[in-house]
């Protein structure tokens, strides 16, 4: 499998680093070489944040992603910063609630999701990551559907196992959605 | 081999640190290293072990005096500006042959600086962080599995050879997460040491921890015989990896998260037919000469990647005593080279652009 070398970025509170993590643990629990990677500047609520992941087949060198080839933005900065970094033929999904411009791109497959209306619509309105994070594993396939299950239960914290079943719901909307 | 786990670089140091027999943690919050406190705040009071939130980072480093004075394995973790603070305890450390473990995820300066990952400390390590002649063991981990891995090595050759030890990270190392193979539990250690102010009951002469000593001819044979040990340490624990360099006409020389991005850039030069290897010190002190000095037969030029203004060059350009020319790829300031800087430096070395 090709590595997938993926961005997530937006403000600090949408629950970025998290939607990383899923990741993250689901290809620890596949076996996968992986790197996850946060910013941690003065950036917890409001401001911009942003977290690299790479899944690979081959030990991960760089943990920094230059050209990502999945880039999952949830604000307008951040499709404007890093909408010219994609790799060319790589794939932008965008919560389309929160950004209304369309991607210039024209080499790579954009896929405009409502996922801050859609969570709302949920009553889960903090879980537009999730529902953007259903979305991308499948176009991307990056980790296995039955593998994200088992990650939402190790990457919840104990304090919140009862948002688990929110969470799966989020996803699945999102794996569901078509445009 | 044991279940990898995902834990941050930070954390695996704190992990890593406990399963070694370490049970006391003497800290001060300082980003981007403040997960090794936190985990240490939230594990050692339920393992029968201390974590203490100094006052400052000088008394941090004091209070591993204390404890390594009786012998017991301690330790003390900052950042760039705290390591600075901590620099009187440290060279203390060293004068009465004491063991610590000291842990510098490093952070841009100089100064208050900024927060974001540097490798500018590697003055401050590998020369004797402190006033007064010695060094201390200085480990580079470039990954999260490293990160635990030279921690417990860290710990037990610092109590081996009764010095302290760093483990000189940044920002990055200590921020990401990767899957890591936790080490086995040691068996506690330190409780037995001869040395070790632990009280006499009447039966043994009184051991004296200090590092004051007025007459000149003792203090004299204190420093040679310290030496004498850092010989024989740089004898047999230097330690470096080598990557692709069978045929390496380049000698890429490179630590922590740089050695990372090297190799990306390694890996896309090979694509191109440029013959580049890397050269990746894990000890910084002592520092593997002998590997580079034996590189400098081979290849026609060196290439240093670090996120400091070429500290290392200098190691590398005595290593090689000036045999072939030491070039510098480097971002600072909190600034991290990406792998397409590094391959075009690569590019200008391969058409001769260093001559």
């Amino acid at each position: 499998m090709a590595d997938h070398e993926i961005v997530i970025a937006g403000f600090g509170g949408q629950g970025l680093l998290f939607a990383g993590k899923v990741l993250a643990h689901a290809g620890l629990l596949e076996g996968r070489e992986l790197s996850w990677l946060p910013s941690y500047g003065p950036e917890m609520r409001g401001g911009t944040a942003n977290c690299n992941v790479i899944l690979s087949d081959s030990p991960v060198g760089s943990p920094i992603v230059q050209h990502p080839n999945v880039l999952i933005v949830m604000n307008a900065p951040s499709l404007d910063k890093y909408e010219s970094e994609v790799a060319p033929g790589g794939k932008i999904f965008l919560d389309s609630t929160l950004i209304t411009r369309k991607v210039e791109r024209k080499d790579v497959d954009v896929y405009y999701v409502p996922a801050t209306r859609m969570a709302a619509d949920m009553g889960t309105p903090g879980l537009a990551n999730m529902v953007l994070l259903g979305t991308v594993i499948r176009e991307t396939k990056c980790v296995k559907d039955e593998t994200v299950d088992e990650a939402l239960r190790h990457v919840i914290p104990a304090r919140k196992a009862n948002l688990f079943d929110a969470n799966k719901n989020a996803v699945e909307a999102g794996r569901n959605y078509k445009e | 081999m044991k279940e990898k786990v995902l834990m941050k670089g930070n954390e695996a140091i704190a992990e890593a640190a406990i399963l070694a027999g370490c049970r006391h943690y003497f800290g001060y919050p300082i980003t981007p290293q403040t997960e090794v406190a936190a985990y240490m705040a939230k594990k050692m009071p339920k393992i029968g072990g201390t974590f203490l939130q100094a006052e400052s980072e000088i008394a941090a480093i004091n209070m591993v005096y204390g404890v390594a004075s009786t012998g017991k394995p301690a330790m003390t973790s900052s950042s760039s500006p705290g390591i600075a603070l901590k620099c009187e305890g440290i060279s203390y450390l060293a004068g009465a042959d004491l063991p610590a473990f000291i842990v510098n995820v490093q952070r841009g300066g100089p100064g208050l600086g900024g927060i974001q990952p540097s490798q500018s400390d590697y003055f401050l390590a590998t020369r004797g962080p402190g006033h007064g002649d010695f060094h201390v063991l200085v480990f580079a981990p470039a990954s999260v599995q490293e990160m635990a891995d030279l921690t417990g090595r860290a710990l037990h050759l610092a109590w081996r050879y009764r010095m302290p030890a760093m483990l000189l990270a940044d920002g990055t190392m200590g921020q990401m997460m990767e899957p890591v193979a936790l080490p086995d539990e040691c068996q506690a250690f330190g409780s037995d040491n001869p040395w070790a102010a632990t009280g006499t009951e009447c039966r043994r002469p009184h051991n004296i921890i200090n590092s004051l000593e007025l007459a000149p001819e003792k203090l004299e044979q204190s420093n040679f015989a310290r030496f004498e040990r850092y010989a024989e340490i740089e004898k047999t624990e230097t330690a470096w990896e080598e990557y692709r360099m069978e045929d390496a006409e380049i000698c890429i020389v490179s630590y922590g998260i740089t050695a990372r991005i090297s190799r990306n850039a390694i890996v896309e030069a090979r694509k191109e037919g440029i013959k580049v290897g890397m050269i990746r010190p894990i000890t910084l002190w002592p520092f593997p000469k002998a590997p580079l000095l034996a590189a400098a037969e081979k290849v026609d030029s060196f290439l240093c990647v670090e996120m400091n203004m070429g500290q290392m060059k200098e190691d590398v350009e005595l290593a090689v005593r000036c045999r072939k020319p030491v070039d510098l790829c480097c971002r600072v300031g909190g600034m991290i080279p990406t792998p397409d800087e590094v391959l075009a430096h690569i590019r200008k070395l391969a058409e001769g652009g260093n001559k």
